[in-house]
């Protein structure tokens, strides 16, 4: 009897790898299928049904890097972002340490507002913004994308970051700061070894979105401050009909974020349920 | 003080396009006649609340908004369940659930629409001749259901991994227990797993609202907001009017519109996080 049940449960176990194995597959398939196109001639790439099996070419990455300087979008994407993530960090974690510590009556309020900026359509500001940027000369430069893109994710840092700092039991604090120690003392041994993990999950996840970030890269950026994401944007069309060009080109553009993201994922995750899942 | 740097900086990013919104929204502001600056009082807001768009976007972008979250939430606690305890290759699953959440919108909504979503070569359309139906022109005849099918592919893996986290803390003791005083699966996932859940679900689902009330560059890049406004939210109607209609005026009245929704949806979310978060 015993070995009955324990087939029995072999079996289910066996059917449930197999189901999630299979879900998996299908939710990363688009991401295969396109991997697959970008090392294949264009006739192979539009054939009916799919080829699978075919002599891997890597002419379309080279036809990318011909038409237009990839590294250079590159280079531009890495900057923004890392900028206006490291920069974003710096303002707000005083605000949300602020707020985590010496909270007041209208700490939630404040903080309800914050987010409630960023559910604001940014075509909503668009226009105002472009005729800043205009009158100060600031278009298509890597200067206005990080501003842009700080103050767009500052809400969620901000957020993040006041999440984790309330895990952080007071009294730790308090003893500090009975002992003597400065505002940045207290910052920076008490607090920052604590909140650590807090802190780059949140920077990680403000790297992830100012990577993908469109709407602003294509509306501000062309030709020197241009992104990856804007870089994509021009293959949409008439070259979207030449797949595996498109194929290459959007590989180049994802592959440093969902490498990253990958290596990244458990950390990412921590800090994106804002304290809220034990 | 500490606070200043963070709120001051917030308060201008609001306030100075605020402004300029409000000032641009009651004048005549065409691009195609520079100069004519007249004051027209309310004559946008009129134009673009009589304009049939207008309704069109509105139901569009609550019908994307509450389908992804919707189709997010549902199917993400399934999976979560089904790749939460360990199995062969776990690690890779996860690694494989996960990475739609990384590809930029524009590059998600080119790989749909021209090699899963393409009548003739698509991968759909294989799929659908080999189970013998005929394939859907899925940009054209479907455009909104299209666009919820790539928006919803890129934030499924966000709703999964947020469950999958929360479902590993759970107290492994009481689901024993429950298993042993006879509860069904049914009764274990409705009283035990479903309570626990509740704060993340919070979670996915405000997260999700703030980026799915702006999806943007899912529509630019596919379907244009058409045929007609079909596929058109409140996001892209604005780029419509300021962009390609040259019409600042009215689509600052609309921008006023859409920061008014940004306004009420919060004041929804207050309510729904501010119960499940208070510590």
């Amino acid at each position: 009897m015993d070995s009955t049940s324990e087939t029995g449960i072999k079996i289910a176990l066996a059917i449930r790898s197999v189901a999630a194995w299979l879900v998996a597959l299908l939710l990363f398939f688009p991401i295969l299928f396109m991997l697959l196109t970008s090392f294949k001639t264009e006739l192979q790439a539009i054939a009916v049904p799919s080829i699978w099996v075919f002599a891997p070419t890597l002419d379309n990455y080279a036809h990318v890097q011909e038409r237009s300087d990839y590294l250079l979008y590159a280079e531009n994407s890495f900057i923004t972002s890392v900028v206006s993530t490291i920069v974003g960090l710096l303002i707000a974690a005083p605000a949300a340490y602020s707020m985590a510590f010496f909270p007041s009556k209208r700490t939630k309020g404040i903080l309800m507002w914050m987010l409630s900026t960023k559910m604001m359509p940014a075509v909503g500001a668009l226009v105002p913004v472009y005729v800043l940027c205009q009158s100060a000369h600031l278009l298509d430069t890597r200067f206005a994308l990080v501003v842009v893109f700080m103050l767009s994710n500052l809400p969620l840092m901000v957020w993040m970051l006041y999440s984790h700092f309330k895990d952080i039991p007071p009294e730790i604090l308090e003893a500090a700061r009975m002992d003597g120690a400065s505002l940045l003392t207290e910052f920076r041994h008490v607090i920052l070894p604590l909140a650590m993990g807090g802190i780059a999950s949140t920077g990680l996840l403000c790297l992830v979105l100012a990577w993908n970030e469109a709407f602003w890269s294509l509306n501000l950026t062309a030709a020197n401050a241009g992104t990856l994401a804007a870089l994509i944007a021009s293959y949409s069309s008439p070259e979207g009909l030449f797949w595996s060009k498109l194929s290459a080109a959007s590989v180049l553009a994802i592959a440093p974020i969902v490498v990253f993201g990958w290596f990244s994922q458990k950390q990412l995750v921590q800090g994106l349920t804002f304290g809220a899942v034990k | 003080m500490l606070l200043a740097p963070a709120v001051g900086s917030l308060f201008l990013w609001m306030i100075v396009p605020l402004a300029m919104t409000l000032y641009f929204s009651v004048i005549r502001y065409n691009l195609m006649e520079p100069g004519a600056h007249a004051f027209v009082g309310l004559e946008n807001f009129r134009y673009f609340v009589t304009d049939p768009s207008f309704g069109t976007a509105i139901l569009n972008t609550l019908l994307l908004l509450g389908s992804v979250i919707l189709i997010t939430v549902v199917l993400g606690i399934l999976i979560a369940l089904l790749v939460n305890e360990p199995f062969p290759g776990q690690g890779i699953v996860r690694v494989l659930l996960i990475s739609p959440f990384f590809v930029m919108p524009t590059v998600n909504a080119l790989l749909w629409k021209h090699m899963m979503m393409n009548p003739i070569y698509g991968v759909l359309a294989q799929v659908w001749r080999a189970v013998g139906l005929t394939p859907i022109d899925w940009l054209s005849d479907w455009p909104l259901l299209s666009v919820i099918i790539m928006v919803a592919w890129q934030w499924l893996p966000f709703a999964i991994l947020i469950f999958i986290t929360s479902l590993q803390g759970m107290n492994r003791e009481q689901l024993e227990a429950a298993r042993m005083d006879g509860a069904t699966w049914l009764q274990q996932f409705r009283f035990l797993v479903l309570p626990h859940l509740a704060r993340s679900i919070a979670v996915v689902v405000m997260i999700e609202m703030i980026f799915l009330l702006s999806v943007f560059a899912e529509i630019s890049t596919t379907t244009a907001g058409g045929p007609g406004d079909a596929s058109t939210n409140i996001a892209y109607l604005i780029f419509k009017q300021a962009l390609l209609g040259f019409d600042v005026g009215v689509a600052s009245a609309c921008a006023l519109f859409a920061v008014l929704l940004a306004n009420v949806a919060a004041a929804f979310l207050i309510r729904l996080v501010g119960k499940n978060m208070d510590r």
